[in-house]
C-alpha cells in the first residue's frame, strides 16, 4: 500500500460525484467508489424509465465507466434494508403524523454518515467523499464547520445539518468551493461520461415525483390504507371531505375540492383529529416556531434560556430569514422570526446560518399563528 | 500491487490451447454450420467432431448431446423443456435445496405460474442429500428431480448414482447441474444414471456462453426457442461452432490433466483449510471435507459479513467470492448455507475462495498473510462480534 489517504466516495452516477472522484484521485487519494443501492423498483413503483434516476442499473453503469476511467475500485453496497427502516418508514410515518419530512435529511444523518461510514471503517478508508455543493471546514481551535457552496444556487448545506462532529471530521465535499458550470468542464474536459446528465432534485425513491401516489402504494402493499376526514375552517366549520391527512401540506391551495369565493390553503394538519384546517392567506404567516431534535455544528451546545441571532431557512427553496433563536433545552430551541414567515411546515428542516456558516438545525415541530 | 485470483469457481481463463483451437473458427473457417457450400460443410464437420469428442468424455451418444449457451440455459432446458412436455400427466417438480439459481427460479417460476407442486430435497449439515429422504418426496406425478452434482458454492459432490436411482426405480427422470464437477472429477451419465446433464466450458478453462445438456435416448423435451432445424430442432440458433470446438478441446486438455491436478489441488486446499482455521478463531469449513470437488473452500468467519471480507480482500489483490458470483450483492445469507443448517451468524461471514491451475503455494501463502488481520480488523469493529464476547 502507497501510505496515501482511501476515501470511500459515495457515487450517484451523476456529474457532481463522479467530478468528486476524480478531483480526489487527482489530488493523490486512493479512491474508492461505492454506490448504495438504497431501494428496489419493485417495492416504490414510479416510472422507472426516466432518466438520471439514482439506483437505476444504468446509474450503476456509469459509475463503474467512471471508476474504471480514473483507475479506482467500484462497489455496490446494498443498504436497501437500513435505509428502508430509517428513511422509508419514517417518511411514511411523518406523513401520517400530519408532517411534512424531507427525507434526504434524514437519508444524510442515518445513511450517508452512519452505515456507510461503518462501510468506511470495513473498508479501511479513512474519509468519505461526496458531491456534495458544500464546504466542510475545520477552524483552528475550532468546531467543524459545514458552510454554503460557493455556488449559490446549487448550496446543498441546508440537507446537512444532522451531521455530528466526528462525521465532519471524516468528510471530504470537494465541489463546495467550485460552481455547476466548472463542475461539468472539468468532466468534459476529462472526458467523463457522466458530463452531459441531467439531475434529479426529487426524492431518489419517488420516482414519478407523485409522493400521494407513493404513500397509497407503499401502504396498500402492506394492507394499510388512509382514512378520510373532514375539511374545516378555523372556526370549525365543516367545508368538505379529505382523503387522508398524509395527502395535505402545508400552504396546499390546489386539489382541496372546495368551491369558496376566496382562495382557501392548508394551515393546518390535525392528524390525530383527522381533520385539515383551511383558511386565508394571510393566517399562514407566523413569527413563531419550536425545533426539536436539534443538532448543533459550528456553535456549541448552549445552556437553557442562551439567546442568539441568525439567518434561519425553514425548507430548500427559502431565503433565510433573520430571527432569534433561544435555547430551551439541549434538545429543542424556539425561533422569533423578525418578519412572519409563510407556510412553516412541520416536519420540514430549520437550518440556523451565520453568513454562509451553519451553525446548527433541527426538525420544525410547530408554529403559531401570528 | 500484487494479484492473487481465487474464484475459479466463478470463472476460469480459457487455456491456451483452447484459444489456439477456436481461433480458426472464428476467421478463416467461419462458414455457417447449417450452409451446403463447402465453408459451411468444414464448420458442420467441426462442430459434429466436437460433439463426439464430448459425447465420449462423459460417456453418451453424440445424437444425446445438444450444444446451448452455458449452464443456466442447459438447466433451465431441462426443467422446462419437460415440465412442457410432460405437462399434464405430471406437474410435481423435486429440486436439491442447495441448487443452483438456474435450476432453482425455473421449478419457481413453474410453481408460480402453473400451479406445478415444489418440494425441495433437503440436505445435511456437510450439503449431502439422502437418497431415502429422495424416496419419500417422489410420487407418480413427479416430472423432474433435479440434483446438482458438486456444489458451486461448497464444493460438495453429491451421490448422484444412488439418488438417481432412486429416481429411476419410481420412473422419475432425473437431472443434474454437472458444471462444477465436469473436468473435475469423473462424470460419466452412464455409471451416474441420470437422464439429463448440465454443462459449460468456462469453468474447465473453455469459453463463456458455451454449454451443453445431454438428454438420453428416448427422453422428450419441449425447446425453449423457435426459429430454425439446429441441434434437431431441440435449440434452435446458428451453430457457435468456435465455441463447441473450445469446449471439446478444454474437455480434452481436462481430461489428460484431470489426476494430476485433483492431487495439486487437494493438497493445496488442505493446507489452505489447515492454516487457515490455525491462525483465525472461531471459522468453519462449510461443506463436506470428504465429498468434495478439491478446488473450493467455503470459510465462514463468524460475526462479520463475508462481502466485507470479500471487498477488503479487493483492495489488496485478492480475488473471492461470497456466495456465488450470481448472488453476490444480495443481502440474504446463501440458500445452500441455510439449507444446510448453517447459523446465520456464520452463513453472512461466509467467503468462497476457489482454486485452480495456476493457483501456486506463495499464492496462498500471500491470502493466509493479508486474511487473518482483515478477519481481527472487522470483527473489532462488528457490533455482532462484541454480543458474543
Amino acid at each position: 500500500m502507497t501510505g496515501a489517504k482511501r476515501v470511500l466516495v459515495a457515487m450517484s452516477g451523476g456529474v457532481d460525484s463522479s467530478v468528486a472522484a476524480l478531483l480526489l484521485k487527482n489530488r493523490g487519494y486512493e479512491v474508492v467508489g461505492v454506490h448504495m443501492k438504497l431501494w428496489d423498483h419493485l417495492e416504490v413503483g414510479g416510472d422507472i424509465y426516466r432518466d438520471g434516476r439514482c439506483c437505476s442499473l444504468d446509474s450503476i453503469t456509469d459509475c463503474r465507466f467512471v471508476c474504471d476511467a480514473i483507475g479506482a475500485p467500484f462497489y455496490v453496497l446494498n443498504l436497501s434494508e437500513q435505509f428502508a427502516c430509517d428513511v422509508i418508514e419514517d417518511f411514511v410515518s411523518e406523513y401520517r403524523a400530519g408532517r411534512t419530512p424531507n427525507p434526504c435529511v434524514r437519508c444524510n444523518s442515518e445513511i450517508k454518515w452512519k452505515a456507510l461510514l461503518h462501510k468506511a471503517d470495513e473498508l479501511g478508508c479513512d474519509v468519505i467523499a461526496t458531491g456534495h455543493y458544500a464546504q466542510v471546514t475545520n477552524p483552528p481551535e475550532r468546531r467543524w464547520q459545514i458552510r454554503k457552496g460557493v455556488d449559490s444556487t446549487r448550496d446543498q448545506s441546508y440537507v446537512l445539518w444532522g451531521l455530528t462532529q466526528s462525521a465532519l471530521a471524516r468528510t471530504l465535499m470537494p465541489l463546495g468551493t467550485m460552481k455547476k458550470t466548472e463542475v461539468r468542464t472539468v468532466a468534459e474536459q476529462h472526458g467523463l461520461r457522466t458530463a452531459g446528465k441531467s439531475e434529479s432534485r426529487e426524492i431518489c425513491f419517488v420516482a414519478d415525483d407523485d409522493y400521494r401516489r407513493f404513500l397509497r402504494e407503499y401502504e396498500a402493499r402492506r394492507g394499510r390504507t388512509f382514512e378520510s376526514g373532514e375539511i374545516v375552517r378555523a372556526d370549525g366549520r365543516v367545508l368538505g371531505q379529505h382523503s387522508g391527512t398524509a395527502f395535505y401540506t402545508i400552504g396546499q391551495r390546489r386539489g382541496l375540492g372546495i368551491a369558496h369565493p376566496t382562495p382557501l390553503y392548508v394551515l393546518r394538519i390535525d392528524a390525530g383529529d383527522n381533520r385539515i384546517v383551511v383558511g386565508d392567506d394571510s393566517a399562514l404567516h407566523s413569527t413563531e416556531m419550536t425545533v426539536e431534535p436539534v443538532n448543533w455544528v459550528a456553535r456549541a451546545p448552549g445552556s437553557t434560556d442562551e439567546e442568539f441571532k441568525a439567518d434561519v431557512k425553514i425548507r430548500y427553496l427559502h431565503d433565510p430569514a433573520r430571527a432569534r433563536v433561544k435555547i430551551l433545552n439541549d434538545r429543542s430551541v424556539s425561533v422569533s422570526f423578525q418578519q412572519p414567515q409563510r407556510a412553516i411546515t412541520p416536519g420540514q428542516s430549520a437550518v440556523f446560518y451565520e453568513d454562509d456558516v451553519v451553525l446548527g438545525g433541527g426538525l420544525i415541530r410547530s408554529s403559531r399563528a401570528v | 500491487m500484487k494479484t492473487v485470483y481465487l474464484d475459479y469457481n466463478a470463472t476460469t481463463p480459457s487455456d491456451p490451447e483452447v484459444v489456439e483451437a477456436m481461433l480458426p473458427y472464428l476467421s478463416s473457417t467461419f462458414g455457417n454450420a447449417s450452409s451446403v457450400h463447402s465453408s459451411g460443410r468444414e464448420a458442420k464437420v467441426a462442430l459434429e467432431q466436437a460433439r463426439e469428442s464430448i459425447a465420449s468424455f462423459i460417456n453418451c451418444e453424440p445424437s444425446e448431446l445438444f450444444f446451448t449457451s452455458g449452464g443456466t440455459e442447459s438447466d433451465n432446458i431441462a426443467v422446462l423443456g419437460t415440465a412442457a412436455h410432460l405437462r399434464g400427466r405430471r406437474d410435481h417438480l423435486v429440486v436439491g435445496a442447495a441448487e443452483h439459481h438456474a435450476v432453482i427460479e425455473p421449478a419457481e417460476h413453474l410453481a408460480h405460474t402453473q400451479g406445478f407442486a415444489l418440494n425441495l430435497l433437503p440436505v445435511d449439515s456437510d450439503g449431502l442429500a439422502l437418497p431415502d429422504e429422495l424416496a419419500e418426496l417422489v410420487t407418480d406425478r413427479t416430472t423432474l428431480v433435479s440434483v446438482m452434482h458438486a456444489n458451486n458454492e461448497t464444493g460438495t459432490v453429491q451421490d448422484i448414482t444412488a439418488l438417481a436411482s432412486v429416481a429411476r426405480e419410481r420412473g422419475v427422470l432425473f437431472h443434474t447441474d454437472a458444471v462444477q464437477s465436469i473436468g473435475k472429477i469423473e462424470v460419466d451419465v452412464r455409471k451416474l444414471g441420470v437422464d439429463m446433464l448440465s454443462l459449460t466450458g468456462h469453468k474447465i478453462y473453455g469459453p463463456k456462453g458455451t454449454g451443453a445438456l445431454f438428454v438420453r435416448t428416448g427422453i422428450k423435451f419441449a425447446p425453449l426457442f423457435y426459429g430454425g432445424a439446429h441441434e434437431r430442432k431441440r435449440r434452435p440458433g446458428t451453430e457457435n461452432v468456435a465455441g463447441a470446438v473450445g469446449l471439446a478441446t478444454a474437455l480434452q486438455v481436462a481430461a489428460r490433466r484431470r489426476n494430476d491436478d485433483f492431487s495439486t489441488m487437494s493438497e493445496l486446499t488442505e493446507f489452505f483449510i489447515d492454516t487457515a482455521t490455525a491462525l483465525i478463531p472461531d471459522c468453519r469449513i462449510n461443506g463436506s471435507r470428504e465429498s468434495r470437488i478439491p478446488q473450493t473452500v467455503n470459510i465462514s468467519f463468524d460475526g462479520i459479513e463475508g462481502e466485507a471480507v470479500v471487498l477488503n480482500l479487493d483492495l489488496q489483490g485478492v480475488a473471492a467470492s461470497s456466495g456465488s458470483a450470481c448472488t453476490s450483492g444480495a443481502i440474504e445469507p446463501s440458500h445452500v448455507l441455510v439449507a444446510m443448517g448453517v447459523p446465520p451468524v456464520s452463513a453472512q461471514g461466509a467467503v468462497r475462495f476457489s482454486i485452480g491451475r495456476a493457483t501456486t503455494r506463495a499464492d496462498l501463502d500471500y491470502v493466509l498473510e493479508i486474511l487473518p488481520p482483515i478477519v481481527q480488523r472487522l470483527r473489532e469493529m462488528s457490533p455482532l462480534w462484541d454480543k458474543r464476547k
